[in-house]
């Protein structure tokens, strides 16, 4: 069931060779790509119908096509700020296979004239830090990056820059704030980073496996690369798969395997023979779904009524020994503490969330706590400036959908705790 | 001087802020930013102390308080705290004798608790320093515990 792709030289190569890389193959398809017109590379990603891989599912083409219109300096940054709980792919990515990350970027820094780029890595990852600084340096040295880039007119630059532990600086105007030496706090849209990003320039974000899927569309043609996957999205998709499985890992499957092909084939099933009580998908700000829907796609539609499908790839899976007010006790924490401050639905909103998910926790809640929590899970949705608090409460709004009875059961037992109180 | 040393390797540019803070910060002993240091930052970047400030403060790897020599944090996300069937959080707490946020007296650990960090595959895990041990068991946390504090006597 697993398609390699994106992982073909993983535990083949060491990520700090570039000799490795070249003998597999890496840099021969940017050695071909410069030799194209920027706007046939931009064609075939087109008919590739790639979208974005770190959670939004942007068209990439679409979002390439609107910074290459623009005439100023433009800048081009991989979003490598992987700090949703449950998402390791990028790590991954980085360690494994650092160059297809840099000819990924070249080609597309070279697509829409770019002539500096970034990579935006979480501060805590420190291995990766480092293999991507030594192979930035490879590349430079052997004239993939730098000045008239293989004896070509075009030149183009990557730097690594850390992140500090701030979560929001994966949203995109948070991540330019911090590149730019600020704290990482979003700005108002539009204008969008396409238009003004980094110092007000056009600034093209990409997502890890985002920029390592272009080598491939280039090798093996856009129409190829269509084929694969689903009717709704095409190529392959890394799984972060963790949690209560025999055989937590990342595994490279096309778009249209399901949930449970996942879980039970490639990870083996649930641990200790188990019983499977629910499962999130792609990360804290995912959707908590029961058993009974694991036959869907992990590229299904309906999860956008909760306006996050399956975000970055991950799926984690929870046994029944698993609370599920305590989960969302812990996804909510975590948002409380890294909503950036900057609205207050956001701030303020989490805030309150933590304090009625504690009631349902602590056997305290009531009817009354029940309605306001989706009265502010909406506004907060609704009103917040930014991915991170119109995504946050998915576990809440999922939960009230499947997991409805046992809110009410909550209720009914924290009501029989005071009456025994009394 | 540590800081004008660091300083030296970046272009006086205010952009690098975060970078020189991160540098400063891993070469101390006692893990955190100094207000002379923030000022001796500001005056090479030519910017305010304000400012400065406030990204110190923002980011959570960085610290405007002394800490101990060597950082614990332990994930306290989903995926972790699923495959934790012993408590990791308890057993560093009692093998340390401190409380989150609190430096040993002997001022060699510092505890704090951490946002995912995409070792969710070889949960549960704990970072120290630039390091992260994973698939830990109790006997394999405090083992890595004793051998951190094994290193200073």
């Amino acid at each position: 069931m697993e398609q390699i792709l994106l992982s073909k030289r993983f535990n083949k190569i060491d990520p700090y060779s570039i000799k490795d890389y070249l003998k597999s193959n890496g840099y021969q398809i940017l050695r071909e790509a410069l030799k194209m017109k920027p706007k046939e590379i931009l064609d075939e990603i087109k008919l590739s119908k790639i979208v974005g891989r770190g959670g939004a599912g942007f068209p990439t083409a679409i979002k390439m096509a609107g910074i290459k219109n623009e005439t100023d300096k433009k800048y081009i940054v991989c979003n490598a700020d992987e700090g949703e709980p449950g998402n390791f792919k990028d790590r991954h990515l980085m360690e494994k296979d650092p160059h297809s990350i840099i000819e990924g970027m070249i080609i597309s820094a070279y697509t829409i004239g770019a002539y500096h780029g970034y990579i935006y890595i979480r501060g805590e990852y420190d291995t990766a830090i480092d293999i991507m600084k030594n192979a930035i340096e490879e590349a430079r040295n052997n004239n993939f990056l730098g000045k008239n880039i293989l004896q070509s007119e075009f030149s183009f630059n990557i730097e690594v820059r850390r992140g500090a532990g701030a979560y929001i600086c994966g949203e995109e105007f948070a991540l330019i704030e911090s590149i730019e030496g600020k704290p990482g706090r979003t700005r108002v849209k539009p204008p969008y980073p396409s238009q003004a990003g980094i110092f007000n320039y056009p600034t093209l974000i990409n997502n890890v496996e985002t920029f390592c899927n272009l080598p491939i569309i280039l090798d093996m043609g856009g129409k190829a690369y269509a084929e694969l996957g689903s009717d709704y999205i095409s190529g392959t998709k890394l799984i972060s798969l963790s949690g209560n499985v025999k055989k937590p890992g990342l595994y490279e499957v096309p778009y249209g395997t399901t949930i449970k092909q996942v879980i039970e084939e490639l990870g083996g099933g649930v641990d200790q023979g188990r019983n499977l009580k629910m499962i999130q998908l792609g990360g804290a700000c995912g959707p908590i779904i029961p058993r009974n829907l694991i036959d869907m796609d992990i590229d299904n539609e309906r999860f956008e009524i909760f306006d996050s499908k399956m975000g970055a790839g991950a799926i984690i899976v929870m046994d029944d020994r698993f609370d599920l007010f305590d989960i969302i006790h812990r996804n909510m924490k975590f948002f409380e503490h890294e909503s950036c401050g900057k609205c207050m639905p956001c701030r303020e909103g989490h805030r309150q969330v933590v304090t009625l998910i504690e009631k349902f926790v602590h056997y305290n809640a009531t009817e009354d706590d029940l309605h306001s929590l989706k009265s502010l899970v909406d506004v907060i949705h609704e009103t917040t400036l930014c991915g991170l608090g119109q995504t946050s409460i998915a576990s809440i709004l999922s939960t009230m959908t499947f997991f409805n009875e046992d809110y009410q059961r909550r209720i009914e037992d924290s009501k029989r705790k005071s009456e025994t109180l009394w | 001087m540590l800081v004008d040393s660091i300083l030296n390797h970046y272009p006086k540019e205010k952009d690098y802020v975060i970078e020189i803070l991160l540098d400063v910060q891993k070469e101390k002993e006692d893990n955190f930013i100094s207000q002379e240091e923030v000022k001796k930052i500001a005056y090479y970047l030519d910017t305010t102390e304000s400012h400065v400030c406030s990204v110190l403060s923002f980011y959570t790897l960085l610290s405007t308080k002394p800490r101990g020599k060597n950082i614990i944090q332990v994930c306290k996300d989903v995926p972790c705290y699923v495959r934790d069937d012993f408590n990791l959080l308890k057993t560093v707490k009692d093998f340390l004798g401190v409380n989150f946020n609190e430096t040993t007296t002997d001022r060699i650990f510092t505890l704090e608790t951490t946002a995912c960090i995409g070792c969710c595959d070889e949960a549960p895990v704990m970072r120290i320093n630039d390091r992260v041990y994973k698939n830990l068991t109790k006997d394999k946390a405090i083992k890595i515990l004793k051998e951190y504090r094994g290193n200073d006597y």
